[in-house]
Parts: C-alpha cells; sequence; structure tokens
C-alpha cells in the first residue's frame, strides 16, 4: 500500500511538473518585447518594432539549428550556430528598418524596425 | 541486397522541371528500398537482379554515395548519428561489388564544430577508401566552409568546387551552399559556372559525367530550400553529354528525376528523415519510432557500365 501511495503521488507530481512546465513555455515568448523565437523555421514574430536601446533576443525552439545574420552593412551581426535551446542578443541603438534571415536556411527572413 | 524490387520505375511518373507535389510524391510512391536501375541513353530502365545487375557489374566500376550524416545531431529520432554512419560503412564493406571509392554530399557535421568534424572523421576513416566530399550548409557555419574545406577537400580550388577522373568517369564536385542570400535557395555563382564551362569544354560528350553537389539541383520544393537557384545555368552545360548522373543529399529521402540524358537523385541520409515535401510544419528531423528509423536511412551504389550506362541502387540500413 505504502508503494501504491507513493507511486501515485509520484505520478501526481510529474503530472503536476509536466503542465506547470508546458504553460511556461508557452508563455515565454510573449513575456519580453524585445523576443522573438524560432519554431519550425520561421521567425515570429518575423516584423517587430522595438524602441531604439532595445537589446532582441532570439530562442530557437527548433530541433534544426539556425542562425541569425543581419543584411545590413552598417549594423552587421552575425549569431553562431544556435542549436535547440540557444540564445542570441543584439542591441539596436538607431532607428531604421533592419533585415536579417538564417544563413543556413535563407527562406527564413525577419525584419526589425527601430523607432 | 538480396530483396531487389523488378518491378522497376515508373517512367511516367518521372518528373519534369518544376516537379509539382503530386508528381514528387508519384516518384516517392515507387523510390523504396533496394530499386535497381540502369541509365542507357538517359533513360532509366529497370533491371532485375540476376543477368542484367551482374553484366553491370563485370564491366563496369563502381562507387557509392553516403550523405548528411550530420555528426553532432543530437535530437530524439536519432541521438547517436555516428552509430549509424557507422552501420552505413559496415553495410558498405558487405557489398558484393567492393566500390572503388565512396562520395560523400555534404552535411557531415550538425553544426559545423571542430569536434564534430574529428568525430566524423574518426568514423569515415575505417571506410579504408578514398571519399570525395561536398560541403552541406551545416558544414560551413560561421566561417564560410574553412575547417570543412581544410579537412575534407584540400585539393580544391579556391572556391572549394574541383573535378577528377576516375573508372572513365568524369566527377564534378559542386559547392552550393555558401553566400547565401535572404529568401534564395542554393547557389553555384557565376565564377563556379563559368568554372564548369571551361571545366566540360575539351571533353567528349560520351564520356560519362558524375555531378556531386548537397543541396539539389533541381527545383524540388524551394519554399522549403530544397533547390538551387541558378541550376538551370550548370544543366545547361551539361546536357550536350550523353550519359550524366547527378547525386545530391540536403532532403533526406530518394527523389528523382530524369531529363533528357540527364538522370538527377536525391539520397536518404544515414542520420534521420525529412518529411516529404510540403508536408507538416517545415524540414526539419522526421519523427519515427526507434524501431523504423534503419528502414528510413541508407546508402547507395552506382556502378558505371562502359559508354552508355549507369546504374543506381538505394538500400536502407534495415
Amino acid at each position: 500500500m505504502q508503494s501504491v501511495l507513493t507511486r501515485r503521488m509520484l505520478a501526481f507530481a510529474v503530472a503536476a511538473g509536466l503542465l506547470f512546465g508546458a504553460s511556461h513555455v508557452i508563455a515565454q515568448p510573449a513575456a519580453a518585447p524585445g523576443q522573438i523565437t524560432i519554431d519550425n523555421f520561421a521567425f515570429e514574430p518575423a516584423n517587430l518594432t522595438i524602441k531604439a536601446g532595445t537589446t532582441v533576443e532570439w530562442l530557437n525552439r527548433d530541433e534544426e539549428p539556425h542562425t541569425v545574420v543581419g543584411v545590413d552593412p552598417a549594423l552587421p551581426f552575425k549569431s553562431p550556430a544556435l542549436d535547440t535551446g540557444d540564445k542570441y542578443s543584439q542591441r539596436f541603438d538607431k532607428p531604421g528598418t533592419y533585415k536579417y534571415f538564417c544563413s543556413i536556411h535563407s527562406h527564413m527572413v525577419g525584419t526589425i524596425v527601430v523607432q | 541486397m538480396s530483396h531487389l524490387k523488378s518491378d522497376g520505375p515508373k517512367t511516367g511518373n518521372v518528373t519534369t522541371r518544376g516537379a509539382s507535389r503530386r508528381s514528387v510524391m508519384a516518384c516517392l510512391a515507387w523510390a523504396g528500398a533496394g530499386v535497381v536501375w540502369t541509365v542507357s541513353g538517359g533513360i532509366p530502365k529497370s533491371l532485375g537482379l540476376g543477368g542484367d545487375a551482374i553484366a553491370a557489374q563485370a564491366g563496369g566500376f563502381s562507387f557509392v554515395q553516403i550523405s548528411d550524416s550530420h555528426i553532432g545531431f543530437k535530437g530524439d529520432v536519432n541521438p547517436t548519428p555516428g552509430v549509424t554512419l557507422q552501420q552505413a560503412l559496415d553495410d558498405i564493406a558487405k557489398l558484393p561489388t567492393p566500390p572503388a571509392m565512396l562520395v560523400h554530399t555534404g552535411d557531415v557535421t550538425h553544426l559545423s564544430k571542430a569536434e564534430e568534424f574529428d568525430a566524423a572523421d574518426q568514423i569515415l576513416k575505417g571506410a579504408k577508401r578514398d571519399i570525395h566530399y561536398v560541403p552541406g550548409e551545416h558544414d560551413v557555419i560561421g566561417d564560410d566552409g574553412t575547417r570543412f574545406f581544410a579537412r575534407f577537400a584540400k585539393d580544391a580550388t579556391p572556391g572549394g568546387w574541383y573535378s577528377f577522373d576516375q573508372g572513365g568517369v568524369h566527377f564534378v564536385a559542386l559547392v552550393n551552399v555558401l553566400n547565401f542570400k535572404p529568401g534564395t535557395g542554393g547557389s553555384l555563382g557565376a565564377a563556379q559556372i563559368e568554372w564548369l564551362e571551361k571545366d566540360l569544354h575539351d571533353r567528349g560528350a560520351s564520356t560519362p559525367i558524375v555531378v556531386l553537389a548537397h543541396m539539389p539541383l533541381w527545383p524540388i520544393y524551394p519554399s522549403w530550400g530544397w533547390s538551387t537557384d541558378d541550376s538551370a545555368q550548370a544543366m545547361g552545360h551539361l546536357k550536350r553529354f550523353g550519359s550524366v548522373t547527378v547525386l545530391n543529399g540536403h532532403i533526406h529521402q530518394v527523389v528523382q528525376k530524369v531529363e533528357g540524358t540527364v538522370a538527377l537523385y536525391t539520397a536518404r541520409s544515414t542520420a534521420f528523415p525529412q518529411p516529404p515535401a510540403g508536408e507538416g510544419k517545415g524540414p526539419g528531423p522526421m519523427p519515427i519510432a526507434a524501431d523504423k528509423l534503419k528502414s528510413v536511412l541508407g546508402i547507395r551504389q552506382i556502378e558505371i557500365v562502359p559508354t552508355t550506362a549507369a546504374a543506381v541502387k538505394d538500400q536502407t540500413l534495415a
């Protein structure tokens, strides 16, 4: 009896943990204004408007690695390969429109508008 | 090897340029394990296991293609790609017709890390044969391929591409994973296409040509990056030859197409499968039950027969 109870409590604890973990992950991307996630070969949001001085952080949640590479020669930025769960940050100080893409999957493109 | 299909490819399903998704699916439907076919004058026909295949072996020259070993990948579908790469080499060692050499059509590593190149090299040295490599986009991250070329293509031109002759065949190894621009597919670039034209210029039309490149040299599914933007220009320089075999990787599955005398094939991975074109959310690793994994990984043996034919034979690791 003791062991059955313990097992049930364990199962409950694991299930609760999973639920909490799942909702926590889903809630995360919307939290910070400068946050972009990578899911299923797409930047989300693909177009992000921020205030000058904001640091944007990209989080790769794909099983596939990605990169974040700026196109504008005035602000060259280039992440290393971001494996699953890896993050990369870039601060934007000057107003303007900055396009970027994934240099491994060049059909993945995004834009940062700095006001 | 022992259960090759005798119901060979249905040439009516072979796609034309700009393959629709349905026709890609049709190809996939019959591109099963162990299909043998011969390309004679550019028209593929099926071969039985018996006389034809043995005749092909007798007069020809044989090599093996492996692809997309992704050493460093840790995803759930195959956390140990080094083990499946090793099995591919073990299967190659058991082939009844020993291959003269191997070609690896890219994505040797997953993240272009030095330790991944080291690990891959250690395993691949076990093949005890020459291996000719072209890089995949996973092999050139962050350094434009410096580490890859230093280790796997020392004798290449400064751009990374090269050619060589073996067994009466002229091999051309192309690079289409550098200089990506936003929103485009793979790219060969003007300098490489010009080099290709010169490289082929003085060769007779009867010389069998084998072209190696990582990304497909025809538009299989451009919105997933399964294409090379300027492949048509390269193909223009190849179409005068009587037998051209183009071997690609990148999409982790077998898709085939014939255009005139040019036969194009993508290969299975030794690491993990990807979904068929357009199915699912993107071209990432496709989940599959652990006991089914080896049925979607594979190697390919190519037998070149003097004057006309290249026989291409895919087999899985299952």
